[in-house]
């Protein structure tokens, strides 16, 4: 994996005295941006200044709403209507790219600066081939003598094989439903490329990727801002791809610029409290509530899941898909047992076979000892009372009309349990459990923020007293420090409940944090089990490598590794550092 | 696709013998049968006559051979006589057909045409009042009665101005007034949904692509955009296929023209069953025939409407 | 004239063609991060200006229906032969006829008429439509194929065309043409209610209801119908006024109410024979009827936004 060596920059390693470069390409000043929405005006972007070097990639980094969005989408002019610059100016090179006219922007945009989206989906025209759209930017910047068919198809299929893509002559007549998201990425970055900008900006490029097409995709990336001395200014929330691929970090917080410096530096000691936070959240670490471990439990006490044989098949239109092949594994009870893989891997549709939401094609399910493969409606409807599930996405998990007390006490009142009054007791003492005020007990879940409803799924699963969660990519919607304390009141309430978690994800950096033992799936199979420290420190099998050398955060690692390797010596995984030496 | 066609036709075959059952049902449903309904309109007939007629239409016969014959008679392009005229139903119907046609279809690509430039307008210009008129006008054309569009229009060219006959007369006015008449009606549903998925399209990434590649907004209106949300639009020009019919029979009787609408008109009033059923049948095949062929269009403007692949694992309700 | 199907794909437009299903939706939603979100607050639909600004003037037209007489001083049947064809004055507001009749006091009086058979139909299309949508969208996909095939006739035979058979086989009248234009506007009630019904229920908040011990009942009643409501209640709203337009053109046609009933077409189609002569006996009827339907538009456009989640 070439990813794994982290990039080090030229400029990185002089540090300070290049905070301002002297002829920066672009310099933002003042910036100031606001939106409109039925008469009031919110500020996302208050007063930026910043600098990007030629051939520099920056990092932005910050939480959703933060602005750094915003302030991307105003350098290359793509505000939506409601947002409005009302304050500073940017340039590029020696324009003023804030009065520019319309028709010098459309001139400098696709020749100059050029976007890498964020969602790789949909981010091509569906109805038109990748070949026409990849010719496009030519014959919107002709630039002189008008050229052949033949001679801007030839620069297109060079662009395809400079970004890594197969069969180019067959991609062009493909539309982009025919292509995957890595593939489409890598048109989009081609697209980006095509006329070297001099600039380009980054908007979560790899955020919608799985993990290890992340890495390629990143690579591919580097390598080609690299050989053009393109600028980058690379916007994400992921702290670990920041401190992985930039030079330079711009950390971002409530519209305004709270840190900016190298790497290296921020790495070292962080100026700012809040970048602190985030530093300290993505730096893989073990909290003190991990330290029971596989081995404490006592092996005869019966599981609180076990699967054996599990097996899902899928019919399309006539062609069989295998979604779970022979899936086996036990959680003991009180201990957190994550499933990671990539997207298709099988691992939601194993967790809904255990849910039993879907029935299984082969395979035994029993939960607590009990078979429950072939659970009749009503005798699932009493396992509900004990196996409850988190959704990925609590704002579809809340229906929008009901209060939040509604929501928390309906599962009582579907099973009649106590008076009215009784209920309304258990949804403040539930309330309490997860940590938000019974203040919120009248909002509705818009009125909330995405922290809160996903507090409030998790009161609504514990309303009958749930000995097991399963947990579906339950942090993955949200911002990191909030999901850092959603782990941490998951981790009291283990403690203090006795819960059992099966937690679904495909972040490796929560996962590491979070599971007594971990499963790793790919394309339908369990490919290893086992404690958590093994499968990050000792993997067995060559998926996990690929998988844990294409995790983000090398640098983060190697930091933390340092720092706290004296401290505790026993959690130090070798096998990834080995893994990380090319 | 082969799939797809052959799903599609059979599916088109299906509609039009399902519409000619329930239209055969719901004939049985009468308080009594077409011949005596037709023949008792307006004054008392002795049993013998109606017996006669209902021999000589065939009403006498058990009604599962009335049934097959009828149906057996659609596929050889046989609709059966009307009551009134004792001419064939198809003759009667084809006879006419040829002017609603060509007031309908000339309609429809009038229609097109106001509802493209229209929502082009709304979307390129830069002027926040000019947009909000535009995408306000279709709205307002489907609140319009068409009748009274052309007694309106009738009433300032040819009364007020002079510049128009009340009756065709062949003159470019006295053809070009109803066209635009029937084609803002039915401009109306056609923009309406063109903005709408325009305005879908715009919300989707590849958009901001676009312009980062320095495409210009009419570039971007008209080689994106259009393409994108023609689909939708497409979709519901079958559903038009009702409005142009209605419409044409009500824009005939204003503008005195002849044409289908006179037929539909006598049919109804004089209580024709087999011409009101024949009627029936043609527009459901009309409409049907044009859905079809929208349906075969529909993957020429997105490719991947066959490709309909369930992605994701299905999710299986309890309930 | 619009028939009632035509407004269907204007509330629902991604319903695709008649079989073949709208296209698969673009690219799997990954985790995406969110763009600053202003602050969202939901207006209930009481304290919602702009609702009230077109509820209101629609108030104003039913009044007309409920109590005509409240609103005009004229008798909409017995006129004054010597005032006759006079333009619209102070005394007159829309002028009068060739009997003398004060034309506003017949659209006046005419609104009862208008609206009592409108309202029929709709009920009609909302009570069969709402029926046939539900049992398409939850009694499996059978039923889902019976209905849906069902629906496709209904779409095939105009809706103008299905008033005229049931006028042809009963005698014109209001109820004839209610039963008609009711019978058209089933299919898009059904497929809206059909559509609605199976997004709410692919929502998660939906399964999640059930694994909380929800029943078949509990769920549909606390969750799905709530949830769907919005579009129904503006689909109720549109159609509504495509029924008058639907109504009027067929009364215009001789196929309503007999005269001297006053009824919107019925006056158009009066008013006709003296166009030459007195143009307001058209025009102005004509005008209360545009006012009407695009408010009746304006209240689903209002109502789709306030109840659409």
């Amino acid at each position: 994996m070439n990813t794994a060596e982290p990039r080090v920059h030229p400029d990185a390693s002089q540090t300070r005295t290049f905070q301002r470069p002297a002829d920066p390409l672009l310099q933002v000043r003042g910036l100031r941006v606001e939106y409109r929405h039925h008469g009031s005006t919110t500020t996302a972007v208050d007063g930026i200044d910043l600098a990007v070097g030629r051939g520099e990639i920056v990092a932005l980094v910050g939480e959703s709403g933060s602005g750094k969005s915003t302030l991307a989408k105003s350098i290359i002019g793509l505000l939506p209507r409601a947002a409005e610059r009302t304050a500073g100016s940017i340039t590029l090179g020696d324009t003023d790219l804030t009065s520019a006219r319309e028709k010098d922007l459309e001139g400098i945009r696709g020749r100059r600066i050029g976007l890498v989206p964020q969602d790789p989906g949909a981010s091509l025209d569906p109805v038109r081939t990748i070949g026409s759209q990849l010719a496009e930017v030519f014959r919107l910047h002709p630039d002189g003598a008008r050229r052949s068919r033949k001679a801007v198809r030839d620069d297109v299929l060079r662009l395809l094989e400079l970004v890594g893509i197969d069969r180019p002559e067959e991609r062009l007549r493909q539309y982009p439903h025919e292509l995957s998201g890595g593939l489409k990425q890598r048109v989009l970055i081609a697209i980006a490329f095509s006329l070297q900008p001099d600039l380009l900006i980054a908007d979560e490029p790899t955020s919608a990727l799985d993990v290890t097409v992340q890495a390629k995709i990143l690579e591919v990336f580097e390598r080609l801002a690299g050989e053009f001395g393109t600028a980058v200014l690379f916007v994400t929330h992921d702290l670990a791809v920041a401190t992985d691929h930039a030079a330079r970090i711009v950390v971002m917080q409530r519209g305004r610029i709270v840190e900016d410096r190298p790497v290296a530096d921020i790495l070292a000691a962080p100026d700012d409290e809040y970048t602190a936070r985030l530093l300290e959240e993505a730096s893989p670490h073990r909290r003190p509530a991990e330290a029971r471990t596989a081995s404490t439990a006592e092996p005869v006490t019966v599981p609180a899941i076990e699967v054996r044989g599990l097996t899902k098949d899928f019919r399309g239109k006539g062609e069989h898909h295998r979604a779970v092949d022979d899936v086996s594994f036990g959680v003991a009870q009180g201990t957190t047992f994550s499933l990671v893989g990539e997207s298709g891997s099988g691992k939601s549709t194993t967790a809904r076979m255990i849910l039993r939401l879907l029935d299984p094609t082969a395979g035994q399910i029993l939960l607590h000892g009990e078979d429950v493969t072939t659970a009749s409606r009503s005798r699932k409807r009493e396992l509900w009372r004990s196996l409850q599930l988190v959704y990925q996405n609590p704002d579809s998990a809340l229906d929008p009309r009901l209060a939040v007390s509604d929501i928390i006490g309906e599962p009582l009142l579907n099973y009649r349990v106590g008076t009215g009054a009784e209920r309304s007791a258990r949804v403040a003492e539930l309330l309490e459990q997860v940590d938000l005020p019974v203040a919120l007990a009248g909002k509705r879940p818009l009125e909330l923020s995405g922290g809160q409803r996903q507090r409030v799924a998790i009161a609504r699963a514990l309303a009958l007293g749930a000995r097991t969660l399963v947990l579906d990519e339950a942090l993955s919607a949200l911002d990191v420090l909030t999901q850092a304390q959603v782990l941490a009141l998951l981790a009291d309430l283990q403690q203090d409940l006795g819960l059992t978690y099966l937690f679904i994800s495909h972040d490796l950096h929560v996962v590491e944090q979070i599971s007594t033992t971990v499963g790793v799936m790919r394309q339908g199979h369990l490919v290893e089990t086992g404690p958590t420290a093994q499968i990050f420190g000792n993997p067995s099998s060559d998926y996990t490598r690929v998988l844990l050398a294409s995790n983000p955060g090398h640098r983060l690692r190697a930091r933390s590794g340092s720092r706290t390797a004296a401290a505790h010596a026993h959690t130090a995984r070798p096998g990834l550092s080995a893994l990380s030496a090319p | 696709m082969a799939r797809y066609l052959v799903q599609r036709i059979g599916q088109a075959l299906l509609v039009v013998w399902l519409a000619y059952t329930l239209v055969f049902l719901a004939v049985q449903l009468l308080p009594s049968d077409p011949v005596t309904i037709f023949l008792t309109v307006d004054s008392a007939v002795d049993q013998a006559a109606i017996d006669t007629m209902k021999s000589q239409y065939g009403y006498d016969q058990p009604l599962v051979v009335q049934y097959l014959h009828q149906l057996a008679g659609l596929f050889s392009g046989d609709f059966g006589y009307s009551l009134a005229s004792g001419q064939s139903v198809r003759d009667r119907i084809s006879g006419v057909a040829g002017s609603t046609v060509a007031l309908a279809g000339s309609a429809f690509v009038t229609a097109v045409v106001i509802a493209v430039l229209l929502v082009a307008a709304a979307t390129l210009t830069r002027s926040g009042v000019v947009r909000r008129v535009l995408v306000n006008l279709p709205p307002l054309f489907s609140a319009i009665p068409v009748f009274w569009l052309g007694l309106v229009l009738l009433e300032l060219l040819s009364i007020r101005w002079g510049v128009m006959s009340l009756f065709p007369d062949g003159s470019f006015l006295s053809l070009a007034v109803p066209v635009l008449v029937l084609a803002i009606i039915v401009s109306a549903p056609l923009a309406q949904v063109l903005l709408k998925s325009v305005s879908h399209v715009y919300d989707q990434p590849f958009i901001d692509v676009l312009r980062a590649k320095g495409a210009s907004r009419s570039w971007i209106f008209f080689r994106h955009a259009l393409k994108n949300a023609a689909g939708p639009a497409l979709t519901i020009t079958g559903i038009t296929v009702g409005t142009l019919f209605a419409g044409s029979v009500i824009t005939e009787t204003v503008f005195a023209r002849s044409g289908l609408g006179s037929v539909v008109l006598q049919a109804v009033t004089t209580q024709d069953v087999p011409l009101v059923q024949g009627l029936v049948l043609l527009t459901a095949t009309v409409f049907v025939v044009v859905n079809l062929v929208v349906d075969l269009l529909y993957p020429l403007l997105d490719p991947r409407i066959l490709k309909s692949n369930g992605q994701g694992a299905p999710r299986a309700l309890t309930a | 004239m619009t028939p009632p199907d035509a407004s269907l794909p204007l509330i629902v437009p991604d319903t695709g063609p008649t079989a073949a299903g709208s296209p698969p939706a673009t690219g799997a939603a990954g985790p995406s991060v969110p763009a600053l979100r202003p602050s969202r607050r939901r207006h209930g639909p009481v304290g919602n200006p702009a609702l009230w600004l077109t509820a209101l003037p629609l108030t104003v037209i039913v009044a007309w229906a409920v109590a005509p007489e409240w609103f005009t001083a004229y008798s909409p049947l017995d006129g004054v032969p010597s005032e006759n064809f006079q333009a619209p004055n102070a005394t007159h507001l829309f002028g009068t006829d060739h009997l003398g009749r004060d034309v506003f006091s017949r659209v006046v009086f005419g609104t009862r008429q208008t609206l009592l058979t409108a309202g029929f139909a709709v009920i009609i299309g909302l009570v069969v439509g709402t029926i046939i949508g539900l049992v398409a969208a939850t009694a499996g996909r059978a039923a889902d194929a019976t209905a849906m095939r069902l629906v496709d006739v209904l779409l095939a035979v105009p809706g103008f065309l299905i008033s005229l058979v049931i006028v042809t086989a009963f005698a014109p009248g209001p109820v004839s043409l209610g039963i008609g234009v009711g019978i058209a506007s089933i299919a898009s009630f059904a497929r809206v209610v059909r559509s609605e019904v199976l997004r709410v229920r692919n929502l998660d908040f939906v399964e999640a209801s059930f694994l909380n011990g929800g029943t078949y009942r509990s769920v549909v009643v606390r969750h799905i119908l709530p949830n769907a409501a919005g579009p129904v209640l503006a689909l109720l709203a549109v159609d509504l006024g495509a029924a008058i337009l639907a109504i009027s053109g067929l009364g215009f046609l001789g196929f309503g109410a007999p005269p001297p009933t006053p009824e919107w077409g019925l006056l158009i189609a009066e008013g006709r024979q003296y166009l030459g002569s007195a143009w307001w006996l058209t025009s102005l009827p004509g005008v209360v009827i545009v006012v009407a339907v695009i408010l009746l538009a304006a209240l689903g456009r209002r109502l789709l936004k306030t109840f659409r989640i």
